[in-house]
């Protein structure tokens, strides 16, 4: 804010603003209410006007070291102190201190009566008495409105009241002055007229059984400022307009990496886990594992020494312990050690804005690195699905900015599970969307998880089935069928199919082998037999040619007889 | 002018010296102020005397006492004694409700009140 400020305030010098110290009050004024100029704060009954106006004064003590006038004209010193005790406002303290002034304004219709012309110079003498008397730089008039019941004549106050205005302008003090809303104006006695500096407007609205306090700036003359309706809440520290923290996107960003505390899905992103600062989101339908998962992310930031705030929407912590026991995912040592803290409540114990505000607190308390909001489409029970995403797109901020990982889980409902926008709309505002549905096939249905997009980083394009065993949540290989990708049944059907695929094709090579085998024995037995026909063959060959040599070696002139047999024989044979 | 009858400060309570115990509070010499004392006196003087107390305060001068008595309006005329308590606000012209808001009867010299 001051950043801000600083860089806006380079060329022309700004209206001088007194900063009210009230929680992003500062934020929509843009530094303060007019310095020195009278500012309207205006609201029905039990918005905290009062309050505002106290804590005005109070801050403006405690932190800008200017003393303030308190002038009450409904209620007692005593009773605007009580009343305040609970904020931790200490006004008997800064009384005796010096600081603070208050002055009950008592006006008894009863005890008054007109007899002539009159001024409301003791009231100016009194506060100017209180201004002087500690240095005021501040005054409230807690609803001066009430001056019109004890003084009947309107045209004396009408005037008195526009002349002390001025009059605090030329004392160049800051005032809030309060009043009451009024039917179609802004003040029942329509003070705006005469205070047309600043005015804010409180509002008080029951919708659907839930109340939410809203302030808007109705006009700031010569200053920029918010112009909507912010809601705003009174704790146990006062005030709270709802932080408007990052209306520009200009955050710091991370490169560190945080897994995402399942393993195999970290293999899904192509840089092994989700960027530091992020925010996630996991949707999914009923039963798919949504909280499990954001329980492993949890477990995993604390297993690495990180702290993690989980807001648990749908159950206490110790079903939450209890459930993720049964995964082996155990929280209680982190519990035990702080590094976890759940905070669960039903969504529709407080409005949204106090949602957030408790949000915004425990993130201020426990500085953790992560935070878990399980599931966020429970909000939506307590405020319309506009409400919702403003008030998500401003958690968003405010954790980015803080530079903390987010994980929100959201229930789709029923059919329409690729819907692209969930219902909170919040898919545009996160960076890694992971998706687990149930992927419905014959008889079973089965998990599987996808990641829709995650800014930054390349990822897979599988859907992967996942289990939940006692062991935590483990993917499963990739299975692809005749027709695609197949899970639950269907891939143990193809695991079995392809297992007596594998071992028939064994088989096949075994038979393959032994017949070879056979062949080769054949084909030996068969060369052995040539080999011993040929043998036998040679063996006559020889025999033959032997029995022709020896024939030969007599008959070289001593045996023409058996030459001419032998002659005789060819000639028959030749005659034949 | 500011400080007719008796001291500014109405310091120790004298309460059973008069039957009228009467503060008028005024701011300075404006005209409202000049008129209401101005009329108080006559008023009193006619219709209560010898037996009220009157005193009157400048607030500019006596700051603190405007807060301690509650007052808003200038001039204002409170009827500290007999109760009820009253404030008479405005100059005291209207000599008719100032009677009537002191208690007294709209008669001249009428001195039965009992």
């Amino acid at each position: 804010m001051q950043d801000h400020n600083a860089t806006s305030l380079v060329s022309l010098p700004q209206l001088p603003k007194a900063p009210t110290g009230i929680d992003g009050l500062d934020e929509i004024t843009e530094g303060g209410i007019p310095k020195g100029r009278p500012t309207l704060v205006c609201g029905s009954a039990g918005c905290g006007k009062t309050l505002m106006g106290v804590e005005f004064l109070v801050r403006g003590i405690l932190e800008y070291d200017e003393p303030g006038v308190l002038m009450a004209f409904e209620e007692t010193a005593e009773e605007l102190t009580a009343n305040v005790t609970s904020l931790g406002f200490d006004l008997n303290g800064l009384q005796a201190a010096g600081k603070l002034r208050i002055d009950h304004v008592h006006i008894d219709r009863s005890e008054i009566e007109e007899t002539g012309e009159y001024d409301l110079e003791g009231l100016f003498i009194r506060l100017g008495y209180a201004i002087d008397s500690i240095g005021a730089k501040r005054v409230v008039l807690d609803t001066i409105e009430s001056l019109f019941s004890g003084f009947p004549n309107q045209a004396v106050l009408r005037s008195e009241i526009r002349r002390l205005f001025r009059w605090l302008k030329d004392k160049g003090v800051t005032t809030v002055i309060t009043a009451e809303r009024g039917d179609g104006s802004l003040t029942r006695q329509g003070l705006e007229e005469y205070v047309s500096d600043c005015v804010i407007l409180l509002d008080n609205r029951v919708i659907d059984q839930i109340t939410t306090r809203r302030l808007r700036i109705v006009k700031y003359r010569g200053s920029t400022h918010g112009t909507n309706e912010y809601p705003y809440l009174i704790t146990q520290e006062g005030i709270s307009v709802l932080p408007v923290t990052s209306l520009l996107l200009n955050h710091e960003v991370s490169d560190e990496l945080v897994s995402t505390g399942v393993p195999a899905l970290d293999d899904m992103f192509g840089l092994k886990g989700f960027y530091k600062g992020s925010s996630i989101l996991v949707t999914g339908t009923a039963g798919t594992a949504k909280t499990t998962l954001a329980a492993g992310f949890a477990n995993e930031v604390c297993a690495k020494g990180g702290r993690c705030l989980f807001f648990a929407f749908e159950e206490s912590p110790q079903q939450l312990v209890r459930n993720m026991n049964s995964v082996n995912i155990h929280l209680t040592p982190w519990l035990e050690n702080g590094q976890l803290v759940i905070e669960a409540s039903r969504p529709t114990l407080n409005g949204l804005e106090k949602h957030l505000v408790t949000i915004h607190k425990q993130v201020s308390i426990h500085k953790p690195d992560a935070v878990v909001i399980d599931p966020i489409s429970n909000l939506i029970t307590v405020g319309n699905i506009a409400e919702v995403r403003s008030m998500l797109t401003r958690l968003i901020d405010f954790l980015k900015v803080n530079n903390i990982t987010a994980l929100f889980t959201s229930l789709l409902s029923g059919r329409n599970e690729r819907q692209e926008m969930t219902e909170e709309g919040v898919s545009s505002l996160v960076d890694t969307w992971i998706s687990v549905r149930d992927l419905e096939g014959i008889g079973e249905r089965n998990r599987g998880i996808s990641i829709l997009k995650a800014r930054g980083m390349a990822h897979s394009n599988q859907v992967r089935e996942f289990i939940v065993t006692r062991e935590g949540i483990q993917l499963l290989d990739v299975v692809i069928g005749p027709e695609g990708i197949v899970t639950g049944a269907s891939r143990l059907t193809q695991q079995l199919h392809e297992q007596a695929q594998a071992r028939a094709a064994r088989l096949e090579l075994e038979r393959k082998d032994r017949e070879l085998a056979r062949k080769r024995l054949v084909l030996e037995a068969t060369i052995a037999n040539l080999r011993t026909e040929f043998e036998s063959v040679e063996e006559e060959l020889r025999q033959i040619s032997y029995e022709e040599q020896f024939r030969q070696r007599p008959s070289n002139g001593r045996n023409p007889l058996a030459d001419a047999a032998e002659g005789g024989q060819s000639t028959t044979s030749a005659d034949q | 002018m500011l400080n007719s009858h008796q001291e500014t400060t109405p310091g120790p309570e004298e309460e059973p010296s008069a039957e009228y115990v009467l503060h008028l509070y005024i701011t300075g010499a404006t005209p409202n102020s000049t008129r209401a004392v101005r009329n108080i006196k006559a008023i009193c003087e006619q219709h209560l005397r010898g037996r009220y107390e009157l005193l009157i305060i400048d607030i500019y001068q006596q700051p603190a006492l405007a807060k301690r008595e509650q007052i808003i309006a200038a001039p204002t005329l409170i009827k500290k004694q007999p109760l009820p308590l009253r404030r008479l606000i405005g100059d005291l012209s209207e000599e008719k409700k100032v009677l009537e808001a002191l208690g007294l009867p709209d008669l001249p010299l009428s001195n039965s009140h009992e």
